[in-house]
């Protein structure tokens, strides 16, 4: 199994159709393909180990993904963002590599392991330009398409491998081949080292739905090209959303009347966010995705009617489903366990366990998955009766007071709910006494008016268990967050080690 | 034959990959597939010329085997002399 056979029956099915459009230029898949047989000819003469890409999104991520599986080695996505210190040691985790894009940086990071370093430019040219045998047979390697480094908010990152047969399980699994309409568009803003980045490029390639690629994600130049390219389709981690929503309500111009479908995830979606975007593009569809990286993507869906139906019913359980992240794709199995790995029934808070063909669980350096193929995700949640899967955080985050499971989002809910408090977050902190007690930061919407430490304690003390009133408490001006959203629990954690 | 495999008709332009493996005789346009193609194609069988279609999904009645139909043509898929169906696709919206 090669996932390059998505790219070849679209080249097969519509070679002049146009797949991808980046800065102006259009890529025919017909093109699309021959580059990516070209780079893998580059890869196979150079004898590399990964084809990285250390780039915005660019034709360059879809040609190395498609040329590393024709190569049979891995495409290994970095994150511009990193430190250098981090960066580095990702580079030396990878040699000998071919990288493609800031090649000053990289060559100055890691010089000496034996790396290629190409530019965009150099590389997509040399692709085009170089010319292998015809329709070559891919190269099976060891069946891994991609490795991607986990963006680490917890621990170190892990390497986690995802192989052609986990990628194509899921797009084979989930999407209809050449099933959008010649007209049909999806904007691609998710950087090219996010799981979604990787995912967008192949679902769209097989459902022959054009690519707007958007090289990194700006509100107005987002609303800019989807009004110029008339995009149908988008998907949007909820800060992105959040950013366009207050573009909007600004006045920035734009048409966007061709946007028949926004799919969102990657993050907790804030309730009045998702109210203010059903209210502002009423003819929308909107989906919620729930996936991770280990599971090649979405494995759970909050669709379009459950959406609407959480926006007119009165029924509190719809209403409540707009939290959730919807039911388990037919595709996947899903469970709530116990700390003892027994399933859980419905209701009841554990961890999240997946299990599926397009679930990997699979690191550079071990398998996470148990005897019986199952995954678990260190997310925790619970399912309703009617299977809606709702998230709590991480497994990891569960405060335990003197043996007493704590929650952080219910802390958080409460606090959220004041008016004077733009955000909260509630985390585990030592305690002679408890072992762990509660610890909150808090940010106000007026630094200059803040709420004092009895009025906090309060307000949970009034709503919630006495063992969930905050021990500690640190008034922060922000939250730290990576760039795709998530709230970096870690380093708020470290506010109270001083 | 196992997963990932492709195989192609010896009477037309089908072309299959394999995604559940079973035991027996993989069959197109009537004569059995195979790995690569014949100099000369041979004759459709006229019970077996229904056509394939690309990027559908095929199934025997007691789901053992499961194809991709990766280049169409014009016999039609079977297994041990049975016609293949084409696999009801779940509509999900897209989420990526």
């Amino acid at each position: 199994m090669n996932i390059s056979l998505l790219l070849e029956m679209a080249a097969e099915a519509g070679p002049d159709r146009v797949g991808l459009i980046c800065e102006g230029r259009r890529w025919r898949y017909g093109e699309l393909l021959s580059a990516a047989q070209g780079a893998a000819q580059i890869m196979i003469e150079g004898h590399y180990s990964y084809i990285a890409l250390l780039d915005e999104s660019s034709e360059a991520a879809a040609i190395a993904l498609f040329g590393a599986a024709l190569a049979g080695i891995p495409y290994v996505p970095l994150n511009y963002r990193l430190a250098n210190i981090d960066l580095a040691a990702q580079l030396k985790r990878i040699a000998p590599a071919c990288i493609i894009g800031d090649v000053e940086r990289a060559e100055k990071l890691d010089p000496d392991s034996g790396h290629c370093f190409l530019s965009r430019t150099e590389f997509v040219s040399g692709a085009q330009s170089s010319t292998p045998q015809a329709s070559p047979e891919p190269r099976e390697g060891e069946g891994i398409a991609a490795q991607i480094f986990t963006s680490g908010t917890t621990a170190a990152p892990k390497a986690a491998l995802l192989r052609h047969s986990n990628l194509l399980g899921y797009i084979l699994g989930s999407v209809e081949f050449m099933a959008a309409d010649e007209c049909d568009a999806q904007i691609v803003c998710v950087p090219p080292y996010h799981i979604a980045g990787i995912s967008a490029l192949m679902s769209s390639i097989y459902a022959m739905r054009r690519i707007v690629l958007l090289p990194a994600f700006d509100p107005d130049e987002w609303l800019h090209l989807v009004t110029k390219e008339k995009v149908t389709n988008a998907f949007l981690v909820p800060t992105m959303l959040g950013r366009i929503v207050e573009r909007l309500d600004d006045g920035v111009a734009a048409d966007l009347s061709s946007l028949s479908a926004i799919a969102y995830g990657g993050g907790r979606m804030p309730p009045e966010l998702i109210a203010r975007a059903l209210e502002m593009f009423p003819v929308t569809d909107f989906t919620n995705a729930y996936g991770l990286t280990e599971t090649s993507s979405t494995i759970a869906l909050l669709g379009p009617d459950d959406h609407r139906l959480a926006q007119y019913s009165d029924d509190p359980a719809a209403k409540a489903r707009l939290g959730s992240v919807g039911r388990p794709i037919p595709t996947v199995e899903v469970e709530v366990r116990d700390e003892d790995g027994n399933a859980l029934p419905a209701g009841e808070r554990g961890e999240v366990y997946v299990r599926g063909e397009q679930v990997s669980g699979e690191y550079r350096e071990r398998s996470a998955l148990n005897a019986e193929g199952w995954f678990p995700t260190r997310d925790a949640g619970w399912l309703d009766e009617e299977g809606y899967l709702f998230l709590a955080g991480r497994a990891d985050d569960v405060i335990v007071r003197g043996g007493e499971n704590i929650s952080p989002e219910e802390i958080e809910d409460v606090l959220a709910e004041h008016p004077a408090i733009a955000e909260a977050v509630a985390i585990g902190v030592p305690s002679v006494e408890w072992g762990e007690a509660v610890g909150i930061a808090v940010v106000f919407r007026d630094p200059s008016a803040p709420l004092d430490e009895e009025t906090l304690r309060t307000l949970i003390r009034d709503r919630l268990r006495s063992s969930r009133v905050p021990e500690q408490i640190r008034i922060v001006d922000f939250m730290p967050y990576n760039e795709m959203g998530k709230l970096l629990r870690r380093e708020i954690r470290s506010l109270f080690q001083s | 034959m196992k997963p990932g495999s492709k195989l192609k008709s010896t009477v037309c332009d089908t072309e299959v990959m394999v995604i559940r493996a079973g035991e027996g005789a993989l069959e197109c346009g009537g004569a059995p597939m195979a790995a690569d193609k014949p100099t000369e194609p041979g004759e459709i069988n006229p019970d077996f010329a229904g056509g394939s279609q690309m990027g559908k999904r095929y199934v025997d009645a007691d789901g053992t085997v499961e194809l991709l139909c990766v280049k169409a043509g014009k016999g039609s898929l079977a297994f041990n002399g049975s016609a293949l169906t084409i696999k009801a696709a779940k509509s999900l919206p897209s989420s990526d």
